[in-house]
Order: C-alpha cells, then sequence, then structure tokens
C-alpha cells in the first residue's frame, strides 16, 4: 500500500512505498503502475515505477495535484495478475574481452572467475524496474557472494550490451553509455528494440529474467 | 517523396526536429523530449499557420544554413535570434523573429546564432515530412529515436518539406522574450537532507550556468549545498525541472531529454511556468531560486498559460 503522497513539484506525484526494498513491495508498486495505467485517467501523462516509489507526472492544464492525488488514494486495485509477466532468457558471452571488471571482482570475492559466474547463471532475477536509459532493466537479487559496490570512478563509455552486477542488482547496457557498474559479460540480443512500436522495451517491469552463457562463436553469429 | 526540401549547407551545433514530445513511456526509460521552449515552438506553428503539434527545427546558440529547393514556401523563425535570407540573386536581407517570409526556389536562410538565449525554432508552413516514433516527431539522440533516426541534422542532408496545401498569408508579431534571473521551486522530496546553510546557499545565493549544459540537463555551480543525510537515494524516477544535487554539492537541473531513474537527492523541483525561461539561460548565465508553494506554482502557470493563449490570440 502507499504509506505517503506528496508532490514532486507543481505536475507530478510521489507515492513512496516504505523505506524497504524487496520483491513484495515492488510488485505492489508494479501492480499499482499497470492497474492505474489500465484506467487511462484523465492528464496523467506518465506512470514510472521505481523499488519502492511511483512517480505519475500529469498535464497542468488538464488536471492538477490535488485532482490526481484524490483519484489515486480511492483507486480499486486489483490483485497481482502474474500472467501478464514474462520469463525472458538471455544469452551472455563472458569473455575476457567483455568481462571487463571480472578481474577485480575475483580478487574482491576471493573466488575464481568460474565461481562467480556459476553463482551469477544459477539464478533468476526480478525486473524492478526499467529506465535510466531506454530499456534497461534493473535485476535482483544476486547471490550475497557477488555483491560489490560500483566503480569509484564510472566509466565515460559502457558498450552496449554489457552485463553489469553492483550491490544486489545486476543490469544490461541497452545503448553505450556512462556507468559505474562491475562488468561481467555482453548480451547480443536487442534488449531494446526501436521498430516494436507495441513494446521495445524486451524486459518490463515485473518480468523475470534467466541469464545462460554462450561463447564467443556464437556471440558473433547471433542473429534475431 | 515532395519535390521540396532544404539542403543543409551547415548543420549548427545541436539542429534536430522536435514537437511537443512524447508520453507514457518513462517506465521503460524514455522521457518527453520535444521543444525545450514551449511557448517559441507553439508562436512558430502559429505564425506559420500550422497546427500545434507540428513539427519544427529546433536550433542552439549557432543554426543551420539551409538552401530552399521548390516553388515557394512561407517559413518563420522565433526565439532572440540572429539570420538572414540570402536571395538566389545572392541579395542578402536581415530576418526579423516573430515575421514569416517566403523563400522561393534556390534561396537560402542563414540563422547565424541565438542572442543571449539558446535555443531557437524554425517553422515551415506545413511542415516536415518525417517519420514518428509512439506519435511524436521528438528527436532524442540518447535513445535514437525520433525523426531522422534519432539523429541530429547533418551536413549535406535533404530535409524534406511536405508541400504546402496553400500559400499561407504573410504574418507579424510584436512580442520579445524577457530574461529572467530568478527561477521559481517547489522544495523536493529531499530538502530536509541539506544542512541548514545549505539551504541558505541554495535560496539566497546566485548560481552560475556551467558549459556543462545539454538537452539532458543544466549543472551549476556555485556555492555547495551540503549533504547531512546521505548522499545517496535509492535510484527512482525523475522528471524535467527536479534538482538533483549529487555528493560534489553542485545541483544539476534535469531537462527534457534526461534520464529517467536517478539516485541523487532531489533538492527541489522548478515550476511548469519557469521552465521556458531556465532553458534560454546560457552557460555563464545567474540563476538565483525562489521558493514558492504548490498553490503559487499552480496559479503561475495558469497566468503563463493565458499569457501564451494571448500571444496566440493575436496572430490569427
Amino acid at each position: 500500500m502507499i504509506k505517503n503522497i506528496s508532490n514532486l513539484g507543481d505536475a507530478a506525484l510521489y507515492c513512496d512505498f516504505g523505506e524497504e526494498v524487496n520483491k513484495e513491495i515492488n510488485s505492489i508498486v508494479i501492480n499499482y503502475f499497470n492497474n492505474i495505467k489500465e484506467k487511462k485517467i484523465l492528464g496523467i501523462t506518465n506512470i514510472a515505477p521505481s523499488y519502492n516509489k511511483l512517480i505519475i507526472t500529469f498535464d497542468l492544464s488538464l488536471t492538477n495535484f490535488d485532482k490526481i492525488s484524490e483519484i489515486i488514494k480511492g483507486i480499486n486495485i486489483k490483485p497481482y495478475e502474474n500472467s501478464k509477466n514474462k520469463l525472458i532468457k538471455i544469452p551472455i558471452c563472458c569473455d575476457d574481452e567483455f568481462a571487463l571488471d571480472i578481474d577485480r571482482l575475483e580478487k574482491n570475492f576471493e573466488i575464481s572467475k568460474d565461481q562467480i559466474l556459476k553463482t551469477f547463471f544459477s539464478k533468476e532475477y526480478f525486473c524492478y524496474m526499467t529506465g535510466f536509459i531506454a530499456g534497461m532493466p534493473f535485476l535482483g537479487d544476486i547471490d550475497q557472494n557477488i555483491r560489490l559496490k560500483r566503480l569509484e570512478t564510472p566509466r565515460v563509455k559502457v558498450p552496449k550490451g554489457s552485463v553489469g552486477i553492483t550491490e544486489k542488482f545486476c543490469n544490461i547496457y541497452t545503448f553505450e553509455s556512462p556507468g559505474g557498474w562491475n562488468i561481467i559479460g555482453n548480451s547480443p540480443i536487442k534488449v531494446f528494440d526501436k521498430s516494436n512500436k507495441v513494446n521495445p522495451a524486451l524486459i518490463n517491469p515485473g518480468d523475470t529474467v534467466s541469464f545462460y552463457k554462450i561463447n564467443m562463436k556464437e556471440y558473433k553469429n547471433w542473429n534475431e | 517523396m515532395s519535390n521540396y526540401n532544404f539542403q543543409v549547407l551547415r548543420a549548427g551545433i545541436n539542429t534536430t526536429f522536435q514537437d511537443k514530445g512524447r508520453n507514457n513511456l518513462y517506465h521503460i526509460g524514455i522521457p518527453f523530449s520535444g521543444a525545450m521552449d514551449n511557448r517559441n515552438y507553439l508562436i512558430a506553428n502559429y505564425l506559420a499557420g500550422n497546427k500545434k503539434n507540428t513539427t519544427v527545427i529546433e536550433f542552439a546558440y549557432q543554426g543551420p544554413l539551409l538552401k530552399f529547393n521548390g516553388e515557394k514556401i512561407c517559413l518563420v523563425i522565433t526565439g532572440d535570434v540572429t539570420f538572414n535570407i540570402i536571395k538566389k540573386n545572392l541579395n542578402v536581407e536581415k530576418g526579423n523573429c516573430y515575421q514569416s517570409y517566403y523563400l522561393t526556389d534556390g534561396d537560402q536562410i542563414d540563422i547565424l546564432s541565438t542572442n543571449r538565449s539558446v535555443y531557437g525554432y524554425l517553422a515551415v508552413s506545413g511542415g516536415f515530412n518525417v517519420e514518428l516514433f509512439w506519435n511524436s516527431s521528438s528527436t532524442n539522440t540518447k535513445a535514437r529515436i525520433g525523426a531522422n533516426n534519432g539523429e541530429k541534422i547533418k551536413k549535406d542532408s535533404l530535409i524534406e518539406i511536405l508541400k504546402p496545401q496553400k500559400i499561407y498569408p504573410l504574418k507579424k508579431l510584436k512580442y520579445f522574450n524577457s530574461k529572467i534571473e530568478q527561477i521559481r521551486i517547489i522544495k523536493g522530496t529531499n530538502y530536509s537532507y541539506f544542512s541548514k546553510d545549505g539551504k541558505k546557499n541554495f535560496l539566497e545565493k546566485k548560481f552560475i550556468v556551467s558549459k556543462l549544459t545539454d538537452r539532458m540537463g543544466m549543472r551549476l555551480e556555485g556555492p555547495k549545498i551540503e549533504n547531512i543525510v546521505d548522499t545517496n537515494i535509492r535510484s527512482e524516477g525523475l522528471i524535467k525541472g527536479v534538482i538533483q544535487v549529487p555528493p560534489d554539492g553542485n545541483p544539476i537541473i534535469m531537462l527534457s531529454d534526461h534520464g529517467t531513474i536517478g539516485g541523487y537527492p532531489k533538492i527541489g523541483v522548478v515550476i511548469s511556468a519557469d521552465y521556458d525561461k531556465l532553458v534560454q539561460l546560457q552557460p555563464g548565465s545567474k540563476i538565483k531560486f525562489k521558493e514558492v508553494s504548490l498553490f503559487e506554482a499552480e496559479n503561475l502557470y495558469k497566468i503563463y498559460s493565458m499569457e501564451t493563449q494571448n500571444i496566440l490570440n493575436q496572430i490569427t
């Protein structure tokens, strides 16, 4: 449930679902997102779910904070429909050429590269949110044993397709971008496809992702 | 394919197609985009006789040099812009903003600079032949979406113009862009993270717009805004106008092409009524923030909208 609603500027509603970040809280946020989206409320221009917040922007010439706030407080939220979310399998090549930070991770955890990757590949990950750059999924939770902070100095350019880990999350860089996550491999698949007008982002909030390893030959011959 | 076009002889610094922007895609990481200065965008389209969502060319600092191929079009430039019309016989006529002109085959339009401002707009009657992505042509170079394959307009390319149904009459509007230093804000959701002196600096001292400013964001320099709680928050959504303060204490204002998720505390949000004026502040300009209530911000937006409508009513 929403713990608190406040205004973010004069044209957005800031819904706070509490301090904790876990799949349960985030699923409630995503459920609100799906329900509000379906209702097509006059004046709402964007609904942005994140770990434990939901930001709703609106057109100030059509509505205002009080009106949208009342609607959201009184909204009837249907139970979570799991069937709408997908399981997506993502191939990654972890050859040294792509695994930019694997040596650093090996040193930090004092476990072998193989062990780090084995741990990483053994789990399914939940998509908490999508964004920062178009289509970038924020996935979790990675195993306790392979959690590390961001780089002290972020890279100016992280290559497109890079798969990174930081703290309890992993992500995929859908475009070349600045970034500070620990890069362990690269995926050849299109995670953001602008030619898909209906659903350009492959991974949406609430989806589940599993990764599998491919070799360099498979990577280079990847054909969607 | 229309045989009306502009040949790009010089592209300018940051020349893109823009319209009103696109909605409902924040949740997959795509911001509004759209014309930065909405009022000047609307005036350009009204003066050219276009519907209000018609695509225009936005330029920053130095604009493009374009050669017109076709019979005749009506064109208008808005903002605070110095430009010339170079006729086919090479006669040069100094152009005035907020006044439409006819171009005939072989004429050129040379947009030299935006003066004491950043963005200017070029509209042609009938608009441009551009591809829409999610109902908008707005160029987002980061996600490579919008008109021109999501890229800036390049030298030697051709810009297709939709052949006008009829030649629109020439129009003229008396309008001046007022300059302001004061930007009004509403307190942000992490306002309490900052020290007493930090808050005082934020609301009482002047900041300078740095060179690290583009369609994504505006970085400011000035007195440090000290954070006494946590220099990071859990990543959450951003909207345009949000003022984030990273650990170095220098505020960053999110603009139309901003990243949709961020993890720095939000000290304030620029009110909607002041956004057009904010984006026109050049690097080196001074900014002073003033806090207003939500109620005041809503009223200021009503006044801003009424003023805009009054200007547009003078045209038609």
